[in-house]
């Protein structure tokens, strides 16, 4: 989990042609039929083993009866809540603890960027602390949160610091030394320097931090709502489970992949906007 | 009264357990609104002497003065220009060129009227919204020029500032400079490695060795340009004048002399004072 940690510094400064040769430059529709051939492979074998017979359903439900019941699940509640319910409070949960990580590790990992002298008291700490799974914390959230909200933020916290730290710290100490040499000429004091040369300069080592960060938040989150009580797609997955209902397992599944999928569409363009904008940098 | 004073500047590298001479005892007078060029081979110092004026380096003994003023830090009375534009990318044309105002806490209205004058001194009208990126390098480097002017600054401290440039735009550059420096003269220290553009543009031409660098001599252009009419002329025309050719040849011979000078030298250039580690 930790070296997905550190987005790749060069992408993020913008060199574009990386894209194309990496993925030997398919057209779109070509990109497009591969993805479609890829799931209905995933689905097609996932049908055949499951009606084969080789593995009882009970361990490994047809794709069919788990379809029937994610649709159910939409408007039938189950542990108190629809499946839209339980993603919507799974997603409030995610934004509190991905915003506060983003609101604390951003700035902090440009401070470090910028004062050497702090990256040389935080650093070692953090290298420490950025290897600890998310989940490690689970004990500690429900020892001091209880079951308030306090403890699936602080698990989505651990996960989603350690990138927004990295990527604002790479960003900030990779900044063309010309242009901060140029802006001290120039007369910028230090907040103007943070504002106008130091953020901007990082922005796309930032924006691409927050894009893991965010993925891992959304990852840590069921862990996190192993320790929840009412709600939660975690919740519903742990209910499922004991439940022994693993259609609704997989479901919770399902859902966490789709919503994932999608935070990571959305900062993936805003990413590209970035950096698109940046191009000259 | 000099506006720049390099008082036996010495500086010393340190890389790993080695130590670098890189400047050696350099002397020299920037009058107030001369323009100055340093010229010399590549590793000479020429750049860490302008460094040192603009507070972004320190000399390892000797002081540098600007004004009557040690230089402690970089600052907007010192506009510096360099080589790689150092423009910032996120910021168009206008808020590049607008940016040590904004610094110095000059109110918008008053700062846009400034902009507006330098952008059209520098040539640079209907791009006042692009981006950096956007532009050519010549252009580029107009901005930066623009940007350092628009504080008028009493001191210009350009670093190879032309040397990005292709042939065409160098020229037009160097025309551009010389005109500038008839309507706004300010006290310049010119950095480059190209002897006609330092001879075209200089009221002195301070010639440096390679390293460690010295002043090995300072030529004194302006009596020349002033008594032909330099600035009257077509920058073509200038470097076709017998006295042109003369003091440009004279330069060459200098700097080649230099080299010759190294290829026979020993190949250890650096000091290795401190080479007897623990």
């Amino acid at each position: 989990m930790g070296g997905a940690v550190a987005a790749d510094v060069t992408a993020a400064q913008g060199a574009r042609p990386a894209r194309g040769r990496r993925r030997g430059a398919p057209g779109v529709v070509e990109l497009g039929l591969l993805s479609l051939g890829g799931f209905a492979a995933f689905f097609g074998l996932w049908f055949v083993v499951a009606r084969s017979g080789v593995v009882p359903a009970r361990f490994l439900p047809a794709p069919g009866v788990v379809a029937a019941t994610f649709f159910h699940l939409t408007h039938d509640p189950f542990a108190g809540y629809t499946l839209q319910q339980h993603l919507l409070s799974s997603i409030g949960r995610f934004l509190m603890g991905f915003a506060l990580a983003a609101a604390a590790g951003v700035p902090l990992g440009l401070l470090m960027g910028w004062f050497r002298w702090l990256d040389d008291v935080v650093s070692p700490v953090f290298e420490g602390f950025r290897f600890i799974a998310p989940i490690a914390w689970v004990p500690f959230a429900a020892l001091w949160f209880g079951t308030g909200i306090g403890g699936p933020i602080l698990i989505i916290f651990s996960g989603a610091f350690p990138p927004c730290v990295i990527n604002a710290q790479r960003g900030a100490r990779l900044i063309e030394p010309h242009l901060i040499e140029a802006a001290r000429s120039l007369g910028a004091g230090h907040c103007r320097m943070f504002a106008e040369v130091l953020v901007p300069g990082a922005l796309p080592s930032i924006v691409a931090g927050l894009r893991i960060s965010a993925g891992l938040a959304w990852q840590s989150l069921v862990g996190a709502e192993l320790i929840v009580v009412s709600s939660g797609v975690g919740y519903l997955m742990v209910q499922g489970q004991s439940n022994l209902a693993t259609p609704i397992v997989m479901s919770g599944m399902i859902a966490i992949g789709i919503v994932g999928f999608l935070i990571d569409v959305a900062l993936r363009a805003a990413e590209a906007r970035i950096r698109r904008g940046w191009a000259g940098a | 009264m000099s506006q720049i004073s390099f008082q036996s500047v010495s500086r010393v590298f340190r890389r790993g357990s080695e130590e670098i001479l890189a400047v050696a005892d350099v002397s020299l007078e920037v009058a107030d609104r001369e323009f100055v060029a340093i010229v010399g081979p590549s590793g000479c110092g020429k750049t860490t002497l302008l460094r040192m004026a603009a507070g972004l380096d320190f000399p390892s003994s000797g002081s540098v003065l600007v004004g009557a003023r040690e230089v402690a830090e970089p600052g907007p009375d010192r506009a510096v220009v360099f080589q790689q534009f150092a423009l910032f990318p996120w910021k168009t044309v206008r808020e590049n060129i607008g940016f040590g105002l904004k610094c110095r806490g000059v109110p918008a209205a008053q700062r846009n009227a400034a902009v507006d004058r330098y952008i059209e001194m520098m040539g640079l009208q209907g791009h006042e919204n692009a981006y950096p990126h956007q532009l050519s390098g010549g252009m580029q480097q107009r901005v930066a020029i623009a940007r350092s002017y628009a504080l008028e600054p009493e001191v210009l401290l350009m670093d190879e500032p032309f040397g990005a440039l292709d042939a065409q735009t160098r020229i037009e550059m160097q025309e551009e400079l010389i005109r500038l420096a008839r309507v706004n003269p300010r006290t310049v220290l010119f950095i480059t490695h190209a002897v006609e553009e330092a001879v075209y543009l200089a009221d002195r031409v301070a010639v440096m060795t390679r390293r460690p660098g010295r002043l090995a001599e300072i030529i004194d252009v302006a009596p020349v340009r002033r008594a032909e009419a330099w600035e009257e002329r077509p920058i073509e025309e200038v470097m076709d004048l017998g006295s042109f050719t003369h003091l440009r040849t004279r330069i060459w011979k200098m700097l080649r002399d230099e080299r010759e000078a190294k290829a026979e030298a020993p190949r250890v250039t650096p000091l290795q004072r401190r080479k007897a580690g623990p």
